[in-house]
């Protein structure tokens, strides 16, 4: 599908710490222009994933390559050309919007003019360009957010690492970066994330592996990986009573598979409203009924059991 | 395909940690101005209120010069602590725990050593402006008996290194920020009141003589002193020297494995 060069491979990546081990025994591969991501809950081993990769994180074990180079000896010649979004944004407050990149930039070897043009140019992009001489302070979450993807783009990164760009941001925001992240996935940026939300993931992903409790239990891309472990259709039914439970046995002949949550029985079939006119038939009568279209959510509780965000 | 990978390195800094350096001036910028102000007046203040005021009851000087022209040299050196510590504490602390401003260096080409010597760079820059400035006011005020006083800036800088390194070390290293208060308290108070700067160590008696002794505060002390009187200091010019580059390079090594452990997990 993609035939970019790799820009990143690790075979048997494990990430231990003391007695835990966080990552166990990943292999992974990114390809130049591809948008590829880490799906799985919290806990999983992105984040220590993204660590390594970015060179912050000394691998535990097994075999890692960035660029081409090993991330424990060319540790700074590797982040000379990686863009970091990190999980919880250290920007400093005291500084100017502008500041923040123009002396981030310096970091790189970036001569103090080429910073300031470009300083310029990825505040438009990210439409805080009215912004760029107030302080960081007031800025909103979703703005700081933007800058911080701002100034991970500021030393013209090869890949930008972005570890869960759009937790804790309210919707309106959210939509605001994934339409940024995804100009910048139309302009052949390679771009490397994590999430726990299945709605990123398939708007953003290429190709992306889920992970769960550090292995990775599947790769593909978000429609493959939707066609071989959920159905088209997901049907939810919520009944009234104590227990779904009782309801299930009932259902099972329905649809390719049933899922019974605490809440709800989510049936997979390949024709929504065709089902809900079956359930009608069986005399059954759901408090709530609702078809949608089968998502990550469903891969990752077919593949664990479990729901990705609790 | 590997190797046409490797050869695409970018020109990095030449020494990145001026570009840290370069960071925290511009920061600066935004507070220079009180900071400035507080360093011209503090030293006017004291030199006036211990000089002149405290001198006024010290009817014979000390050792044959007035307690003014004996202080002002103990003086500097406590100056050039006090900024050292106050630059090494709570901002490595906030950069680490509050705003992680660490963090996002580290996420940069720059490395552990890099972050620690930028940093170190701007306390230094720091304490050698106050001194400067102390210098200049004390130097109107005909409180400097001797044009060897200018010696006394190469070595508060020394004393800088050799207090904010292991400070670093200590600020980096706990996990509330009520830790830097007891330092204040349990160390750099006492070392201030206690190492030769208001009164002769010699008048204490011995055990708490030698706690002075082994302060790096005390080795400043009497090397500023005897640059600012033209004398020569009570204990050897090398060995002051070399004790206080054995708190700053012992100080580093500590600092950098503390950062080291907070930044590369």
């Amino acid at each position: 599908m993609t035939t970019g060069r790799p820009l990143i491979q690790a075979q048997g990546l494990v990430k231990r710490f003391g007695d835990f081990t966080a990552v166990d025994g990943i292999d992974v591969e990114v390809r130049a222009g591809e948008a590829f991501g880490f799906l799985g809950p919290n806990g999983a081993g992105k984040s220590s994933t993204m660590r390594m990769i970015g060179c912050t994180s000394p691998p535990s074990g097994g075999e890692l390559r960035i660029l081409g180079m090993d991330p424990v000896r060319d540790g700074p010649a590797i982040r000379a050309r990686l863009g970091v979004c990190p999980q919880l944004d250290n920007l400093d407050p005291e500084l100017t919007v502008r500041e923040n990149l123009t002396t981030y930039a310096r970091y790189f070897g970036i001569p103090r003019r080429v910073a300031r043009a470009r300083a310029t140019e990825l505040l438009d992009f990210v439409q805080l360009g009215d912004r760029a001489d107030s302080k960081v302070e007031p800025l909103s979450g979703g703005m700081k957010r933007r800058l911080t993807i701002a100034r991970a783009l500021v030393n013209e990164p090869d890949i930008v690492l972005l570890d869960e760009p759009t937790t804790g941001l309210d919707p309106q925001a959210r939509h605001l970066v994934w339409e940024r992240l995804f100009r910048l996935k139309q302009q052949g940026v390679t771009l490397v994330l994590t999430t726990h939300y299945m709605d990123e993931a398939e708007q953003l992903c290429d190709r992306l592996v889920v992970m769960d409790g550090g292995r990775i239990v599947a790769e593909g891309s978000p429609r493959a990986l939707i066609e071989r472990h959920a159905t088209r259709e997901v049907v939810e039914l919520r009944f009234a009573a104590e227990s779904q439970e009782a309801f299930a046995g009932k259902l099972d002949a329905l649809g390719e598979r049933v899922e019974v949550l605490p809440d709800r029985i989510l049936v997979y079939v390949p024709d929504g409203d065709a089902a809900v006119a079956e359930v009608a038939a069986l005399g059954l009568h759901p408090a709530n009924v609702l078809v949608r279209r089968g998502s990550l959510e469903d891969v990752f509780l077919h593949l664990t059991g479990r729901t990705l965000v609790d | 395909m590997t190797a046409q990978l490797t050869r695409d390195r970018r020109p990095l800094p030449r020494v990145p940690a001026l570009r840290v350096l370069e960071y925290h001036l511009v920061g600066y910028r935004r507070t220079w101005r009180a900071g400035a102000f507080s360093s011209f007046l503090l030293p006017t203040l004291t030199v006036l209120g211990f000089g002149l005021g405290v001198g006024s009851y010290i009817d014979q000087g000390v050792g044959g010069v007035s307690y003014l022209e004996w202080i002002v040299g103990g003086l500097l050196a406590s100056t050039a602590l006090q900024v050292a510590i106050a630059e090494s504490t709570w901002p490595v602390f906030g950069n680490l725990q509050w705003q992680k401003i660490y963090f996002g260096q580290r996420s940069s080409p720059l490395r552990v050593g890099d972050i620690l010597a930028g940093h170190l760079a701007f306390v230094l820059f720091r304490v050698l402006t106050s001194v400067i400035a102390f210098l200049l006011v004390t130097g109107v005020l005909g409180a400097l008996r001797s044009p060897w006083a200018v010696l006394t800036v190469p070595v508060a800088a020394l004393l800088a290194l050799a207090v904010a390194a292991p400070t670093f070390a200590y600020a980096a290293s706990v996990d509330s920020d009520s830790w830097l208060a007891m330092l204040f308290r349990f160390a750099v108070i006492p070392m201030t009141l206690f190492a030769g700067v208001f009164f002769p160590v010699e008048s204490l008696p011995l055990a708490l003589r030698w706690l002075a002794y082994a302060t790096p505060l005390w080795h400043a002390v009497d090397l500023c002193r005897a640059a600012v009187l033209g004398v020569a200091p009570y204990w050897s010019v090398a060995g002051h020297l070399a004790y206080l580059a054995v708190w700053a390079a012992g100080g580093w090594l500590l600092a950098r494995r503390v950062l080291a452990r907070r930044l590369v997990v």
